[in-house]
């Protein structure tokens, strides 16, 4: 789960990271208040939206008056901010946060993510503040540096103070780095985190250091235990067709083609739309419709399915193990009569049942293209698609 | 022969009394050897209580004592999952196979960081499970498709493995052992371990190995094959048509910082000599033709 830079670093400072003041704000008018109550002489207005490289879009400007502010601040709420992280429409602003600026000596980068092979917590440092660290990683990967934090012991006072000294942060602001990234690391564990970026962590003109960015994404399966994280949640920033599926458990992402799947499990899933592009099509859609999908799930996932203007046709492939075909095959003949299917639909169906599932779809007197295996669908669906 | 497991192997089921564990643990029993291979359940506060004519304990140590049980499966909820991972860790198993989706990813980092220096082994968490067809089957896969025979599957998924193995069984390729290593990022035994087991294995002529994007799993088994495996493996990456960037059902199946693509894991195993398919339908035809060819 991501949530938005002022709510990172509002989680932030209650680890003991500084940052700059500043406050969220949804108007111009609160914007202006803000920024008088902050006091000059210089702001910043930055975007809040999910997605990064914000500033390159122009979504975060330094300013030098009130006024300022509030023009700054009228420009960029409600404008449909494109970076590289979002499609080419953009996301729309909906929420800025107005800060003080601050004099900039020198920026570097600190982050922390979970390293799956060596399955561990790693910290990573580098003097490069202000790019992105891939970016860094591919260019000059010699100046990030890495430290493994052991569970048991965290980040240690010598762990942190060699890392900070190793990117060039001065003695004089060393305590200061530890703090920030002892800070990092138990916030980082205490809220069940994916990865903590602050970047940059800037050292000022007067030698303090302050999370000048911040961005923390969660881990959806550790969130039933965090539910201030919970309240965090921006569902603006969100697909709505993602946040709907997930109110039905089913695991469903929008892709940019013009078949949807339903597939139960995330492997066959995957699999199922990687054929459809072998076989010439695109795929609109991932749909995992789980172990236990009722006729209730598999309804749900049509309607979804339909509700994208581009779908052209429908694959079902079903490898029943658990789920039994006969199971789905009920499913899938009431969900299509339910939304008054419009749209081919292919079904393929293997396993427990095969047989009563296949005869319960010949049956329904439905339009169903039936598929042998998964090559059949593929070749079925897609030339389905082309035709409709 | 076969893997890890055999008809002699003694199970218990943690987390037996909920409704997922009774349902699988019916369907392991009745499988094969099934009724003689599971022994004994775990629930706490529940000992003395029987299912299915399997008797339950109160903890892992205690059922494996009195049962001789070596290794478990676990049901348990997410939220107590890691903790029964640790409980079977602590009594000294052999093997736990972990089904339990949706743990936090933070607890199995500090499971993991227990295991460190113990002997036991651990499949999963987020899996199917591991089947030795015809002899037991420990997990939520369906007996029915597998087929007794000298081919190894190894496994990141649940039904994109079932898949596989019913196409082998389509083309008359039983199957020596099939292992599902789990859809987490954080997880037990990976592609590599299970691989050099199979290798070892002398009734596992050749491997299928299924694995989907995210991490770098795949590559770091494919050169270890590259230089040391002595039977053929047909490969298959799921996910070439997967956005950046998004986290594809399984928690571990997601490309991050340009990493875990599919075309990289797929170029990588063929460069070690892994005998790719883009075709997920054609996991068995490629083997059939790697070995009648």
């Amino acid at each position: 789960m991501k949530i938005h830079e002022y709510q990172a670093k509002e989680i932030l400072r209650q680890y003991g990271v500084p940052t700059p003041r500043g406050s969220v704000c949804f108007s111009v008018d609160e914007a202006i208040a803000v920024a008088q109550q902050l006091g000059g002489p210089i702001w910043v207005v930055k975007a809040q939206i999910h997605a990064g490289g914000r500033g390159q879009g122009g979504g975060v400007k330094v300013v030098n008056s009130v006024q300022d502010v509030g023009t700054r601040a009228g420009e960029i709420l409600g404008m449909q901010l494109v970076t590289h992280q979002t499609n080419a429409n953009g996301q729309l602003v909906r929420r800025l946060l107005i800060e003080e600026g601050v004099q900039i000596a020198k920026e570097y980068y600190v982050g922390m993510v979970i390293d799956r092979s060596k399955q561990g917590v790693v910290l990573m440092a580098s003097s490069e503040g202000g790019m992105e660290i891939e970016a860094v990683a591919a260019h000059s990967p010699e100046k990030i540096h890495k430290v493994w934090i052991n569970p048991s012991s965290g980040l240690t006072d010598a762990e942190a103070d060699a890392v900070a000294q190793r990117i060039g942060i001065p003695n004089a602001a060393l305590a200061q780095a530890r703090a920030c990234l002892q800070g990092l690391y138990r916030a980082f564990v205490e809220k069940d985190a994916m990865l903590a970026e602050i970047n940059p962590l800037v050292l000022t003109a007067d030698q303090n250091l302050l999370a000048l960015d911040a961005k923390i994404n969660f881990d959806s399966n550790a969130l039933f235990r965090h539910p201030e994280i919970v309240a965090l949640r921006d569902l603006d920033e969100e697909d709505p067709a993602e946040v709907e599926a997930s109110q039905f458990d089913l695991s469903y992402i929008s892709l940019n083609g013009n078949i949807g799947c339903l597939v139960n499990g995330a492997g066959l899933a995957m699999a199922t739309m990687d054929i459809i592009k072998l076989y010439g099509g695109m795929p609109a859609n991932f749909l995992d419709v789980g172990g236990g999908a009722s006729k209730e799930k598999v309804t749900e996932a049509f309607k979804l399915m339909l509700r994208n203007p581009n779908l052209r046709a429908i694959l079902v492939n079903i490898f029943g193990g658990i789920m039994k075909c006969d199971v789905i095959a009920e499913g899938v003949v009431a969900a299509a009569r339910e939304v008054h299917l419009k749209v081919p639909l292919v079904v393929r169906l293997e396993g427990t049942n095969v047989d009563l599932g296949k005869k319960i779809l010949a049956e329904s007197g439905l339009p169903i293209i039936s598929a042998g295996d998964m090559a059949d669908a593929a070749a079925k669906v897609v030339t389905a698609a082309k035709g409709a | 022969m076969s893997i890890l497991i055999n008809k002699n192997t003694k199970v218990m089921t943690q987390g037996m009394t909920g409704k997922v564990g009774q349902f699988h643990t019916l369907h392991c029993k009745n499988y094969a050897n099934g009724a003689n291979c599971f022994v004994a359940g775990v629930t706490p506060g529940k000992a003395g209580q029987s299912y299915e004519g399997i008797p339950i304990f109160n903890s892992v140590m205690e059922a494996s004592v009195q049962t001789g049980a070596t290794v478990s499966v676990i049901y348990v909820p997410p939220p107590f999952a890691a903790a029964a991972i640790d409980e079977a860790v602590e009594a000294g198993l052999e093997l736990v196979i972990c089904i339990t989706e949706g743990i936090p990813v933070h607890d199995m980092l500090r499971t993991r960081y227990k295991m460190q220096g113990k002997k036991t082994l651990l499949i999963g968490p987020n899996c199917p499970g591991l089947i030795t067809p015809d002899e037991i089957k420990i997990g939520i896969m369906p007996g029915h498709i597998h087929r007794k025979g000298r081919i190894g599957v190894v496994s990141r998924s649940g039904t994109l493995t079932y898949e596989a193995v019913w196409q082998l069984s389509e083309l008359g390729f039983g199957q020596s052992s099939c292992v599902g290593i789990g859809g987490d990022p954080i997880n037990g035994m990976k592609h590599l371990s299970v691989m050099k087991l199979f290798n070892d294995d002398p009734d596992t002529d050749a491997v299928v190995m299924v694995g989907e994007i995210g991490g770098s799993d795949e590559e770091e088994c494919a050169r270890w094959i590259k230089s040391n495996m002595q039977k053929p493996v047909v490969g298959f990456i799921a996910g070439i048509t997967a956005p950046l960037g998004k986290r594809m059902g399984h928690a571990g199946a997601i490309i991050s910082g340009g990493q875990g693509g599919a075309e990289d894991k797929l170029a990588v195993m063929e460069e070690c000599g892994i005998r790719i398919t883009r075709n997920p339908a054609e996991m068995g035809k490629m083997m059939k033709h790697v070995l009648k060819g």
